[in-house]
């Protein structure tokens, strides 16, 4: 269906499902409850970033996981959509449709040019040549070109803008023809509360768009030939085939999706500043698509949602909520127990991901989608034991990447 | 003139003169195996055939327009394919995989925005790729993962990846080195029926006799970077230079 093979049309269907249900799934213990207040994940701004990273890290995942080129710069692609989004909103209107359309575009043009530069090289010299790119946009957003960035106060939108489209009435938040991004319905059932926002779903819908293209470029002959060329560039080029277009497209396709990013991050909040390109967010990118499993379709979505989960819920886990989850137990006990999650919580929340990011690098090359694998591939051997064989040869069938 | 003319070829590692002043003409349509002692330039021969390798001086004319200063692939798109000594494969693709790939490239040449096709769709690229995997006696292991492959199935699925290109000129490098006697005659027989079935010029570099003598039309023996005769099969052997050069180290 809608040109996948079957196997590919679950694994979308489920995508589509997670995303259009988030505000419900993400919000499993009620409102106002202990738990809920710590854990309940399903508010617009957090989900919102779970889409959007999820983009980012698809279309980083086109590179790096089909060609195994390691773009250590790949946040400049979401700063200049950012800036381009915001730019738009300042010289048209406040409707996304231009200011996304833009980023794309703008994120487009400047993964040319890095990209043309950066693939002249392979392995370490391309990380450190895209890196260098991203701390130059980073640097020159600081100081030559502040008219356009405004440096460090961050580009944002005044009263005194142009905005040349935008007539009397017209609303002064992002809006889609009119649709504004921070419509929300409100609705209640039971002790449970589901924010439906307009912006979560146009990030959910963007979202879904991505991962589908990702899936048919996966599983094209281009992608085929991206895989190729992380396999062995040398029979690639004696086999007359040019490698360096299909790496610059495949760069440019993830640049582009970075942009795509970008402007959403800009039609949500309609502000953005240098820091969105600074290294650490190239770094970030990575993590989160080794963490979910490079090469794999779901791996990026996994990898970016836990990581934003960690950063936004984790983080905010304090003493005092500790106290609250273990004030059952005796005293000892519970300080006991406070001083163990402790460190692992809260501010520690890099150490929860420091330590998950080496469990998976050690014991999960595949990150989490293989531990997924394995751990499916365990149940169904048991629940097969007897006609095993067939079960695991099916199971193990290497034809195509792993979802 | 042959297909394939090579003169007064140069080329210096260093202070290593590999290749000294060769000249080469392999004839269309012809099996023309290129044999010396280890070290005496083979390869590096064959690395300035197909754009691995620029000579010092000299020219290599393929087909009337020479290939030096070309890139490896636009080399392989006039219609040269090479086997190389140690086979290049895409280990991590299925064997399947490997063959299609240079289906692609003979059918879309070297680039082609294909991104949103599904490979699923492709009909005839998949059954040539059938056909030659067939050909090789590998079909049923083309859902295999190529790096799992034994060394021999490898060296059958480069040959196999190179043929389905139908190539004007097959170059191979010591195609059958670390293969067991059985599959050294496969081999043969492959080669052989491929030769027999389409129009082919191969030139191949050898170790074992038995390949050389029983595909050969014309021999060149090279020594020390320097061509020293070529010759017909039946009077390689007698011939003193050869003996001299080559034919006491390795017993035929
Ligand atoms: N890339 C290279 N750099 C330096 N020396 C090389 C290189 N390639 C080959 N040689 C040297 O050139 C000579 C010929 O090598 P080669 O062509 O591989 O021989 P053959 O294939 O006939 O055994 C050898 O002495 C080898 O060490
Ligand atoms: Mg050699």
């Amino acid at each position: 269906m809608l040109g996948l093979t079957s196997r590919d049309f679950t694994l979308f269907a489920i995508v589509c499902a997670l995303t259009l249900l988030a505000p419900i799934i993400l919000n499993p213990f009620p409102t106002g409850s202990a738990l809920g207040a710590s854990f309940n994940a399903g508010y617009p701004a957090l989900m919102q970033r779970f889409a959007i990273f999820g983009i980012l890290v698809v279309g980083f995942n086109i590179l790096f996981g089909l060609t195994g080129y390691l773009s250590f710069g790949h946040a400049a692609f979401l700063g200049v959509g950012s800036y381009a989004a915001v730019w738009m909103f300042k010289l048209l209107s406040y409707n996304i449709v231009p200011a996304i359309v833009l980023s794309i575009i703008v994120a487009g043009l400047f993964s040319v040019v890095i990209g043309y530069v950066s693939l002249r090289r392979s392995g370490i010299y391309f990380s450190i040549l895209t890196l260098a790119f991203a701390q130059m946009c980073y640097a020159l957003a600081y100081s030559v070109f502040t008219p356009l960035t405004n440096g460090e106060t961050g580009l944002q939108v005044y009263t005194s803008d142009p905005q040349v489209l935008m007539s009397p009435g017209d609303p002064v938040v992002p809006h889609l023809f009119g649709l504004q991004m921070n419509t929300a319905e409100v609705v209640r059932v039971g002790p449970w509360t589901w924010t439906f926002e307009v912006g979560y779903y146009l990030c959910a819908i963007m979202l879904i768009a991505a991962f589908y293209l990702s899936i048919r470029i996966f599983r094209s002959p281009f992608g085929m030939m991206l895989r190729a060329i992380k396999s062995n560039q040398t029979r690639m080029n004696y086999t007359g085939l040019n490698s360096r277009p299909y790496t610059l497209a495949a760069f440019i396709i993830s640049g582009m999706y970075a942009g795509l990013a970008g402007g959403l991050l800009a039609a949500m909040d309609p502000l953005t500043g240098a820091e969105r390109m600074y290294w650490t967010a190239s770094g970030e990118i990575v993590v989160m698509a080794i963490l979910g499993g490079v090469g794999t379709l779901i791996g990026p979505v996994v990898g970016s949602g836990i990581i934003k989960y960690l950063e936004n819920i984790v983080s905010k886990i304090n003493e005092n909520i500790l106290h609250q989850w273990f004030a059952a137990l005796p005293d000892g006990l519970e300080n006991v127990l406070i001083g163990v999650v402790h460190p692992f919580v809260g501010e520690g929340w890099h150490l929860t991901l420091g330590l998950l990011f080496m469990v998976v690098v050690i014991f999960l090359p595949g990150g989490l989608v293989e531990g997924g694998q394995r751990v499916g591939a365990m149940f169904s051997r048991k629940s097969r034991n007897a006609s095993g064989v067939e079960a695991d040869a099916a199971a193990q069938n290497p034809n195509t990447p792993a979802e | 003139m042959g297909i394939l003319e090579v003169k007064g070829v140069n080329k210096r590692f260093g202070g290593l003169q590999a290749l000294g002043d060769v000249n080469l003409s392999v004839k269309e349509n012809t099996v023309h195996a290129i044999i010396g002692p280890n070290g005496a330039g083979k390869s590096t021969l064959l690395n300035c055939l197909v754009g691995k390798l620029i000579p010092d001086s000299g020219s290599v004319m393929f087909d009337g327009q020479s290939v030096l200063g070309r890139k490896p692939h636009e080399i392989n798109q006039m219609g040269i394919s090479r086997v190389f000594q140690t086979p290049e494969i895409f280990a991590d693709l299925t064997v399947l995989e490997n063959v299609m790939i240079p289906c692609f490239a003979k059918r879309d040449g070297a680039f082609r925005m294909h991104a949103i096709e599904s490979t699923r769709h492709e009909g005839d690229i998949i059954a040539q790729a059938k056909a030659i995997l067939s050909d090789v006696s590998m079909l049923e292991k083309s859902e295999m993962i190529a790096s799992s492959l034994s060394r021999g199935d490898k060296r059958r699925l480069e040959m196999a990846m190179c043929l389905v290109q139908e190539p004007r000129l097959l170059l191979l490098d010591e195609p059958t080195a670390g293969m067991a006697r059985a599959d050294t005659n496969n081999t043969i027989e492959l080669l052989k029926e491929i030769k027999a079935k389409r129009d082919i010029t191969m030139c191949i570099i050898e170790h074992d006799m038995h390949v050389v003598f029983s595909l050969a039309e014309r021999i060149t023996v090279l020594a020390q970077g320097t061509p020293l005769v070529e010759e017909t099969p039946e009077n390689i052997k007698g011939h003193p230079k050869v003996r001299e050069a080559y034919l006491g180290e390795a017993q035929v």
